[in-house]
């Protein structure tokens, strides 16, 4: 652990960014899979911010006359029960599922990771209610407890996201909290004490900056467990509201289709939506790699 | 049984089911097996029973289907050919089950029991059995006793075991679905004397213990249950209430994944895949593999139901709107791939017959529709289209083809998935706008669904809260004609409610569905009957 | 050592506390009410009230809660609304069926994904490394009702190699005598191979499916803790000390690599058993994770507070029981709160 606080002086001295973007090139092209990671990334950025304005069909047109066709020229992905172009579905999904795994992703860091911080910092009673509250969610069986919150609720995309983000609260706060138990003692922070700053500044402007490339993988990681989560609630009901394209719900409504034969209704979407988890999971190997380069030798 | 008609080419085929049985019923292990195998039936269906009678608390459907097999009731309906050559129950013709005899009189009916009708406890059914059970019925509360009292059975009064083997229903006032009901499921007759014992202060008909044991004189017993796991019957040998089951053992599993129970028939690993989805049923009927058969639910509809009590749809020209505006065809071709019978389109919606259900005179006409919301003088509207989460198979997409098809007329919709346990909660307060909504009555009388749906009793199926004078003269004048035989009154009363239901549309027809079931080519016996459910008695394997 | 699991058990307790009390606020959120579901079809506002009473959900919430707690107290977890069923009964006679299901993907998972691990470890950045690296990442980025699916369509429906999704068994097969409620073991010990073989069939494909589902969290941690290890002062010692590269691997760096390994599975565990809801339902397997999820949907409040709380029990006793075992294999550590 001590190691990764090597890059806390190292962002002090000069051009920090510099230093990372060069770092960054390296573990590129020692690790083309991680390369492979970070432009499937790009490409899933791009597609959820212009995806909208470039699909053949509209994603909610219904065409029951061209129901349950297999891809085509006109529908490469072929179409669902209604008609509707899958491909269209699968491209404007890209902005919700992003949407889904960011936000839920940027809730658990502004709770677990501020808490988690808190508690490793200060300890005493902070240490102890905080970590009262990661034991009792991490005692639940993790995806019931989601369940139970979108049920009682109610299943709109703000509670998928919330339920996401509390039952990933017990990670984030193991991280940011074990991160700022080690950084609390280092040098840097004894001497920003030393020379007068407050403890919340200390928070603030020293730990919280330190601890961020370590939660950097997390987020990358629980990106991709948000999809899945988001995806196993809609396979039970549970999932955002028809007629929403959604990557989960596509699958989860297409996958009685395959016994069926009508494979290209839950293949595409499943694809796809595996192939966004898979990015996100590998550049969070990535930028582990990245940040804690002891793990490299 | 004297009037059951068992069409010639099934009967020879079960008579020599039974010989090739006891042909191959003889020493060797291996044939013991595979005899056991032909006389065990394997059904699968996406839910199981919660409770073994129905007389408990919040007994599902497929607890129906338990008490149904286990219990007798005194009369049972007969059976008849349909113009498909599926085989149904025939409405208006009865066959005796516990009672061998039954007369009725002019305010009263008397059954005479059969005299080795017994138990499976091996105790004689009596007529005190049949009186407590009839009590129990319209004691307990909940379902039973609502059902009872539709064909005005209510009071304990009523019920009289004149002796042993004699008992006796006294009408309070005369009723058409007075005999209909008896056949029904809740008036089964139960083992009196076995459920005192199990009876406690808090407890006095013996719920607890007729939760998971069945305490009647049917043809099958339940051995083993597993909820939501599997339910295993056996078969009564000493059953009297009609021709011995061919079936021996029934398996009951629950699938709870479609696709997996679809998987298990086309692979022959399971002989009955009962309540499928239309597509399932139609593109199975298309491989040609299986056994299928579909019959219409009778006096059952799907329909769009409009909460007449609030704004925006208290107003008649906007429910009428709504109604020509429904993408009905869209909605039959694609939600329900063809396998369901139309309710719009009709002449007109002045009927002219007493043909329940029938269709109405709407049909897709978005012009209309558009030129309605005109003079309705309502803005645009923004509101919530709410349906089943345990039916999302068939309402999910029809919601969504109303919901496209109505933004075209200027009213847009959220569509909300309500899941099953919040359902009939939502139902009874009554508070949602706009709901996809199924509602079938088990007595095929129209008087009975508009009774139910559309009168200013307010019940929990009057889901749009109509309420209206006119309407409820016309369904009291039909039970009235219905009671006294006044055949001319009746249709005219009947015409009358169902004109007015379509013109000021509470609820917008849509189609009568189907129950669709699966079979595995060596299964004949199946029956369609008003509940909706398996009858394991008449099914032959082999 | 008796002392040290005092203390640990007494730090359980309160997070116990709060999964019984977050469970029953929880439930009692859950939208719909009970009284109307099981009123049944046709229910009058009289009937609905009579049923409300007859569940005690007239009563104010402390009070609710205070009976609940007293019921729990005497080892009472309450009916189940929609089988009608003790939940403790049923939770006995599931439990096992979920175990011996969640712990076959385990070890399912362990076999393939440590071995995996070590080499992607030892062959830090070689090709090898990189496909142990893809592999595991895939199986966990399927949602993984999705991978059974598939799974059933492939091996069952078209190639015919699997048994029907069923459940436990075959539906003509009898079930072993029950001893410890592991079909496998039971079978065995009944020396019932026919019934062996049914289990053991019916078994691979949902326990692969976790497996799957397993293999990146196993895989990972055990590629990290052999790099920390190889890279460790006492490997570099032994390796300097010119022992084989094998036996440096096998004997030293993997010993001592399993250590934060073992603390990890307690969590794959529970990640499991949440995988594990989704499988069951997909292969109609008689498990607690099925029951739960039907019991959420029907607002059915006892069965999925007794199973939050037998889960909550079982993860921590897990966690304790993995403490404990890490202090025998490391007398280093020393387990205190």
């Amino acid at each position: 652990m001590s190691d990764s606080v090597l890059s806390a002086p190292a962002a002090q001295n000069g051009s920090p960014a510099v230093a990372l973007l060069r770092h960054a090139r390296y573990v590129v092209s020692e690790n083309p899979v991680t390369g492979l990671a970070f432009a499937l990334f790009l490409l899933i950025a791009l597609c959820a911010l212009i995806g909208p304005y470039l699909v053949p069909h509209d994603p909610l047109a219904s065409d029951t006359a061209a129901a349950l066709k297999p891809p085509s020229l006109a529908h490469w992905f072929g179409t669902d029960q209604l008609g509707r172009d899958i491909f269209s579905r699968v491209v404007v999904a890209t902005r919700l599922d992003f949407a889904i795994a960011l936000s839920s992703v940027a809730l658990v860091f502004a709770m677990g990771g501020l808490s988690g911080v808190a508690a490793g910092y200060f300890g005493g009673w902070t240490d102890r209610i905080v970590g009262r509250i990661s034991d009792t969610i991490m005692a639940f069986p993790l995806f019931v407890l989601a369940m139970g919150i979108v049920a009682a609720l109610g299943n709109t995309v703000t509670n998928i996201v919330i339920a996401t983000a509390i039952i990933n609260y017990p990670l984030y706060v193991r991280v940011a909290r074990a991160e700022a138990n080690v950084l609390r003692d280092c040098g840097f922070v004894q001497a920003a004490r030393l020379s007068g700053n407050g403890e919340f500044r200390i928070v603030l402007t020293h730990i919280l900056p330190n601890v961020m490339p370590i939660m950097m993988v997390q987020i990358s990681l629980t990106m991709g467990y948000a999809i899945l989560n988001a995806a196993g609630l809609s396979f039970i009901g549970l999932g955002v509201r028809p007629p929403t394209p959604e990557w989960g719900i596509m699958v989860a409504e297409g996958a009685g289709n395959i016994i069926s034969g009508e494979w290209w209704i839950a293949l595409f979407p499943g694809a796809t939506l595996m192939l966004a988890v898979f990015c996100f999971n590998l550049l969070g190997d990535g930028l582990r790699d990245l940040v804690d380069p002891r793990r490299r030798t | 049984m004297a009037s059951r008609r068992i069409p010639r080419r099934e009967f020879l085929k079960s008579v020599s089911a039974v010989a090739a049985g006891a042909a191959i019923g003889t020493p060797a292990v291996w044939s013991a097996q595979a005899q056991s195998r032909r006389e065990t039936l394997l059904l699968i269906t996406e839910n199981g029973p919660n409770n073994l009678d129905i007389h408990g608390v919040g007994t599902n459907r497929p607890g129906y289907e338990a008490s149904w097999n286990c219990y007798d009731r005194l009369i049972r309906n007969a059976k008849k050919t349909l113009p498909d050559g599926s085989t149904s129950y025939d409405r208006d013709k009865y066959e005796m089950e516990l009672a061998e005899d039954m007369n009725i009189g002019d305010m009263s009916a008397t059954f005479k029991l059969k005299k080795n009708a017994k138990f499976q406890d091996g105790t004689p059914v009596t007529a005190n059995d049949v009186k407590w059970s009839f009590e129990r019925a319209i004691s307990v509360g909940g379902f039973p006793t609502v059902q009872m009292k539709a064909g005005t059975l209510i009071k304990k009064e009523q019920f009289v075991a004149v002796d042993d083997s004699t008992f006796r229903v006294d009408f309070i006032k005369k009723d058409r679905l007075t005999i209909p009901d008896l056949a029904v499921i809740v008036p089964g007759i139960y083992n009196a004397a076995l459920l005192k014992k199990h009876a406690t202060e808090k407890d006095p008909w013996a719920l607890d213990y007729t939760k998971s044991n069945t305490a009647g004189s049917g043809a099958y017993r339940v051995t083993s249950w597993k909820p939501g796991v599997e339910t295993v019957y056996e078969r009564n040998d000493a059953w009297a209430g009609g021709k011995l089951p061919a079936l021996k053992k029934i398996i009951w599993r629950t699938i709870p994944s479609s696709g997996n129970r679809r998987a298990l028939m086309e692979r022959g690993d399971a002989d009955i895949s009962f309540d499928l989805p239309a597509k399932d049923f139609s593109e199975m009927k298309k491989e040609g593999k299986l056994k299928l058969v579909s019959n219409p639910i009778g006096n059952g509809m799907y329909s769009l139901e409009l909460n007449v009590a609030k704004p925006p749809f208290n107003n008649e020209k906007v429910r009428q709107a709504v109604a020509y505006a429904i993408p009905y065809q869209k909605i039959v071709a694609a939600a329900m791939f063809g396998i369901a019978r139309p309710l719009f389109g009709g002449p007109s919606n002045d009927v002219t017959t007493a043909d329940w259900p029938q269709p109405s005179g709407y049909s897709t006409d978005i012009a209309k529709a558009k030129a309605l919301m005109k003079q309705s003088g309502a803005g645009p509207i923004d509101t919530t289209i709410s349906f089943d989460l345990g039916d999302a198979v068939n309402s999910e997409p029809i919601a969504i083809l109303i919901q496209e098809s109505l933004a075209q007329i200027g009213i847009k919709t959220t569509i909300n998935k309500v899941p099953g346990s919040n359902w009939r909660s939502e139902m009874t307060k009554k508070m949602m706008p706009m709901m996809i909504n199924f509602f079938s009555g088990w007595l095929d009388y129209p008087e009975y669904f508009f009774f139910w749906c559309y009168s200013g009793q307010n019940a929990i199926f009057n889901t749009p809260s109509y309420v209206n004078k006119d309407m409820d003269a016309f369904i009291d004048g039909a039970r009235a004609a219905a009671a006294a035989g006044d055949k001319a009154k009746y249709a005219k009363d009947v015409e009358g409610f169902i004109s007015k239901a379509w013109h000021e549309v509470p609820r917008v027809p849509l189609f009568q569905p189907y129950l669709n079931v699966a079979m595995q080519k060596n299964i004949s016996g199946y029956s369609y009957w008003f509940h909706r459910q398996v009858d394991y008695r008449s099914i032959v394997k082999g | 050592m008796l002392a040290t699991l005092g203390k640990r058990l007494a730090t359980a307790i309160p997070t116990l506390i709060g999964v019984v009390i977050v469970t029953f606020l929880l439930t009692r959120v859950l939208p719909g009410d009970p009284a109307v579901y099981f009123a049944g079809p046709a229910a009058t506002p009289q009937s609905i009230a009579e049923v409300r009473k007859s569940l005690g959900l007239d009563r104010p919430l402390p009070e609710q809660f205070l009976r609940y707690v007293g019921d729990l107290a005497h080892g009472d977890l309450g009916n189940s609304l929609s089988t009608g069923q003790p939940v403790v009964k049923e939770l006995r006679s599931r439990l096992p069926a979920s175990a011996e299901l969640t712990l076959s993907g385990l070890l399912l998972s362990l076999v393939i994904a440590v071995p995996l691990g070590v080499l992607a470890a030892v062959r830090q950045g070689s090709w090898i490394d990189h496909i142990c690296r893809i592999v595991a990442t895939a199986g966990v980025s399927l949602p993984v009702f999705f991978t059974g699916l598939l799974l059933v369509y492939i091996f069952y429906f078209v190639l015919g190699w699997a048994p029907s999704p069923v459940g436990r068994l075959d539906a003509f097969a009898t079930a072993p005598p029950s001893i410890t409620g592991f079909y496998l073991f039971d079978s065995l010990l009944a020396r019932d191979f026919e019934s062996f073989r049914a289990a053991l069939s019916q078994l691979i494909l949902p326990a692969v499916t976790l497996a799957v589902f397993s293999l990146a969290p196993i895989a990972r941690m055990t590629r990290a803790s052999m790099l920390a290890v190889l890279s460790s002062d006492f490997v570099r010692t032994a390796r300097a000390s010119g022992l084989a590269t094998r036996t440096v691997i096998v004997t030293y760096a993997f010993r001592n690599a399993m250590l934060p390994v073992i603390t990890t599975l307690g969590m794959v565990f529970s990640f499991l058993l949440g995988a594990n809801v989704l499988v069951e339902k997909v292969f109609a397997w008689p498990g607690i994770g099925s029951y739960a999820v039907e019991a959420l949907i029907a607002s059915d409040f006892a069965p999925v507070q007794g199973f939050v709380l037998a889960m909550a029990i079982l993860y921590v006793a897990l966690n304790l029981a993995i403490d404990v075992l890490y202090g025998v294999i490391d007398p280093r550590v020393r387990v205190d709160g």
